[in-house]
């Protein structure tokens, strides 16, 4: 008798499939871990991959200092449950120089994050590296490839991307060089959502409705997760409201934009994605820098 | 602009619960689209997003400025602007790569590989079309059938693709004439026979206006459907035929967590498995039988065609990655020789003879392409001569791979007739292939055992066997050195031979010129005789120039390990210029000698050879002593 698969068991065959053909042709995987909700889809699904095993890797959090004290919070605990080394690097220029979202505006994505990263692949040498970017994110990402190729430089080549055919990754590369491997490449956000359902996968508390201080900065909503180092930076008080208020994302507390919602279960947070009329990088202050081909550019000089 | 709601927001809104278990069952259907930008592919995608409710209001809102700006429909919204991804796309206008795109209606969800239509971007097409189950072809209404309409539809059928609908855009531009519609259809159908496509799907549609695609339209009275989206939601898929085939398994991993657990990991290519079935693993055909199926939630009872499984075996049999599990009374075949279409989809064309690594499944092994049998015309499909194939060509070509790999037909499997070739020295992956067959001479040469073995032969010469194999430029030295090692070899009672370049060119190899393809095979056979002589028991000396690492590489595995001793005299070209022995340099300079190694071919010197002579430091003696110190013992 047929058994149908649904498109979630689909994606999931997929990206398992992407998992272990990396692990059985790379040397030094690493799988690059935000704390988000892709991340924790990423994790379950390494999990899955390699079960009774663990993921024979370890995870990498490029940390900014910026991030949540909820996501803080999750990071060593999900790594713990897997099985899995923990790696966390934070740039130390940045450190030094005391890089932040208020006085450096994007070179504080580009120190923390688009730096930190290389650093962090090349102090340990990892030559591929698992992330969670979807397809249906962002128009350039439409387009790259699951299996993407560094150069030694870590720099992107849109024109010269590697066909990929059928089920086959060419994982092929010369020393120096690197890959980034995408397995949701084909989720959309809602897959993400739903298969969490499925799953019963952890995500940080963030992605749940519930009543937050909260203060507004250039039009946007933010969260104030760390006030007092807020208040340090910004030189200033600010003022701060309660409000109830949920993410679609995750990423530094005063680049990510929340948005006033109620909706406190998983169900409600899916229902109101479903209706919801702004795409979900809309909260994210990164990807507007440069205009149109923002994220592309980006991804030119090494960003994920 | 009104939306038809895909999404029935009321019961979201309401009843969230019964809409995600009535979501959780849907089917995911791949599909292309092949088109060119005129003939409004762009369009029709953006129309599909939008009506499913895939783009957000931000988003919107972003494309109404970009349409004002520089959109090429006036005030109205273009869409194309929605899918035209990358930077240097927007600027010319042009879609250049596979763009992947996800929509969902209520019955399925589907992801669109959004493919360029121009001939320059065969490769994209043939990418795209390897993963999707339906092609959507789209025609002009205004222009009809074109050239382009037939290449599209033979790659798509090329690459197996077994669903098509043609779709007839810009009705609303023909004045939804029926009549234009019904000629469109015809001329395909005609088209579509000669090359095989059994059944298509044709609807008369407005990508721009949006006719046919979610409702039949007022335009259209003479049409009674299928409307697109509905036929994309109900066109039935192959499942079940896939399940029904037998169990195909390729090894990508073995799971070792501990002394206790040894399990096979892979996706299911088709057919069931569930414990108890009985599997052979092959190319080594030992039998055994499931004893589970592992997952993290739990074993399953019965695992399917698509689904990533992890099996354990009732036996302790040897199975790695590259093997195929497979149903044990219905096994796919093991050949080293087959037949294959190839789309070659690198700038550097193809060189016959060269090794490539070919990967297909999990196998990875270097295969070797023989001169195409014929190139295909795309647009006339039309068969021509060819002796390689450039960037985006068809052939059909014999290869053979240096061991035997496990494949069925590409008809009948595309996860096991369906591969790609690499090159050795880029990493690009270079083409696509579809293995048509196996050669029956693969099937009915078998090798003859012999009694008297290679070891038996070295005993007798008291001697261990090796290939000294000298490489470098024209004028480098290589005969002289090798001359030296092998009288010094001689003196010490030593069984050798030297295979000289210009001596085997007299006799074995005079049919051989001085292209890419000739030298490689002159290489081919020297390192055929020179296995041949080792096998025999002598130490053998070559000198031939052999100026690619991948041939020098192929000699090497054709050798048991440490018995291929690469040594590079080490010469500069200025250096080899200047004493010019043969006045060879001053021919190819002057133009009067074409594909001269160092001059107008290049020489790939090796990265990491067994010995390095520098010949501006040492005499020759001094060469041939630091040689033999380096082969000691001989024994």
């Amino acid at each position: 008798m047929t058994r149908t698969l649904t498109h979630l068991d689909r994606l999931e065959a997929e990206a398992i499939h992407i998992m272990r053909e990396v692990v059985a042709e790379a040397e030094r995987p690493v799988m690059l871990y935000s704390i988000g909700k892709d991340s924790a889809v990423m994790l379950h699904l390494a999990k899955k991959a390699f079960y009774p095993a663990p993921p024979p890797f370890p995870l990498l959090h490029v940390d900014t200092t910026w991030k949540f004290q909820d996501m803080y919070a999750l990071r060593q605990k999900a790594a713990d449950e897997a099985g899995m080394e923990l790696h966390v690097w934070q740039n130390p220029e940045a450190k030094e120089r005391g890089i932040n979202p208020f006085d450096h505006g994007p070179l504080h994505t580009d120190m923390w994050k688009t730096e930190g990263l290389k650093q962090a692949l090349d102090h340990y040498g990892f030559d591929a590296a698992f992330g969670g970017a979807r397809r249906d994110e962002e128009k350039s990402r439409a387009k790259e490839r699951i299996f993407s190729f560094r150069s030694a430089s870590h720099g992107w080549d849109p024109k010269n991307q590697r066909p990929e055919l059928w089920n086959l990754y060419n994982a092929r590369k010369h020393k120096g060089e690197g890959i980034r491997v995408f397995p949701i490449s084909n989720w959309t956000e809602l897959d993400i959502w739903q298969y969490i359902q499925q799953e019963e996968i952890e995500i940080v508390p963030l992605y749940f409705a519930a009543p937050r201080p909260t203060y507004v900065w250039d039009g946007q909503l933010f969260m104030a997760d760390d006030l007092e180092r807020l208040e340090r930076v910004l030189g200033r008080k600010l003022e701060t409201t309660k409000r109830s208020i949920r993410f679609r994302t995750l990423g530094c507390f005063p680049l990510t934009g929340a948005v006033e919602s109620e909706a406190a279960t998983l169900t409600d947070v899916i229902r109101e994605t479903l209706l919801t009329t702004t795409s979900e990088r809309q909260g994210r202050v990164i990807d507007k820098d440069a205009g149109d081909a923002s994220m592309e550019k980006k991804k030119q000089e090494g960003y994920f | 602009m009104t939306r038809p709601a895909y999404t029935p927001e009321a019961q979201i809104a309401e009843d969230i619960e019964g809409y995600l278990a009535s979501h959780r069952d849907k089917d995911l259907l791949r599909f292309i689209t092949c088109g060119s930008v005129d003939d409004g592919k762009s369009t029709l995608i953006g129309r599909l997003l939008y009506d499913s409710k895939m783009i957000f209001d931000d988003q919107l809102s972003a494309l109404e400025a970009d349409s004002k700006r520089v959109g090429t429909q006036g005030q109205e919204i273009d869409f194309a602007l929605l899918v035209d991804g990358l930077a240097a796309e927007r600027e010319q206008g042009i879609t250049i790569d596979v763009a992947y795109r996800f929509f969902t209606t209520e019955k399925r969800k589907f992801i669109v590989a959004d493919c360029p239509g121009h001939e320059q971007y065969t490769r994209n097409m043939v990418t795209g079309a390897s993963t999707a189950d339906l092609a959507v072809i789209l025609i002009d209404a205004r222009k009809g059938v074109l050239v382009q309409t037939r290449r599209h539809s033979y790659l798509c059928h090329l690459l197996g693709i077994r669903h098509f609908v043609l779709a007839v855009n810009k009705l609303d531009l023909v004045d939804y004439s029926q009549d234009r519609f019904d000629e469109i259809v015809a001329d395909y159908a005609e088209f579509a026979r000669s090359i095989g496509i059994a059944d298509f799907t044709a609807i008369p549609i407005s990508g721009f206006k949006g006719d046919n695609i979610t409702a039949l339209s007022a335009n259209t009275p003479w049409y009674a459907g299928p409307v697109l989206i509905d036929h994309l939601e109900t066109v039935s898929l192959d499942r079940a035929e896939q399940q029904a085939a037998p169990l195909r398994l390729p090894v990508q991993w073995v799971n070792r967590p501990n002394l206790d657990f040894r399990g096979f990991a892979g996706q299911i290519a088709s057919g069931t498995v569930k414990p108890g079935d009985a599997v052979r693993v092959l190319p080594s055909g030992r039998t055994t039988t499931v004893s589970r199926v592992v997952t993290l939630g739990g074993d399953l009872e019965q695992a399917v065609a698509g689904e990533s499984v992890t099996l354990t075996f009732a036996d302790e049999i040897d199975c790695s990655r590259g093997d195929v599990i497979a149903a044990a009374d219905a096994p796919p075949e093991v050949a080293d020789q087959f037949e294959a279409t190839l789309v070659w989809m690198d700038d550097q064309p193809l060189i016959p003879g060269r090794g490539y690594w070919l990967k297909l499944g999990t196998q990875s092994v270097s295969a070797t392409v023989q001169p195409p049998k014929y190139a295909i015309n795309v647009n006339t499909l039309d068969r021509l001569a060819a002796k390689t194939l450039d960037l985006n060509a068809i052939g059909v070509a014999e290869l053979s791979t240096d061991k035997p790999i496990v494949f069925e037909p590409y008809a009948q499997s595309k996860a096991l007739g369906g591969f790609i070739l690499i090159d050795k020295l880029t990493n690009r992956t270079v083409a696509a292939g579809m293995l048509n067959f196996s050669l029956r001479r693969a099937q009915n040469v078998h090798w003859q055992p012999t009694d008297i073995t290679r070891e038996d032969h070295a005993a007798l010469k008291n001697q261990k066997p090796r290939v000294l194999w000298f490489t470098g430029l024209s004028g480098s030295g290589k005969s002289t050195i090798a001359n030296a090692v092998e009288k010094r070899l001689n003196l010490m009672n030593r069984h050798t031979f030297l295979l000289d370049g210009d001596n085997v060119r007299h006799g074995l190899n005079k049919d051989l010129g001085f292209t890419e393809a000739d030298r490689i095979e002159n290489i081919r056979r020297v390192g055929e005789v020179a296995r041949l002589m080792a096998d025999a028991g002598l130490i053998v000396l070559t000198a031939f120039i052999s100026p690619f690492r991948a041939e020098r590489d192929m000699v090497r595995a054709m050798l048991p390990e440490g018995e291929f001793i690469e040594i590079f005299v080490d010469t500069p070209l200025e250096v080899a210029e200047a004493r010019d022995v043969k006045g060879l340099y001053k021919k190819a300079r002057s133009g009067a000698l074409k594909n001269f190694t160092g001059v107008d071919s290049p020489y790939e010197a090796p990265e990491h050879p067994e010995i390095r002579v520098n010949t501006v430091e040492m005499t020759v003696d001094e060469a041939a002593d630091a040689i033999i110190r380096a082969i000691l013992p001989l024994k």
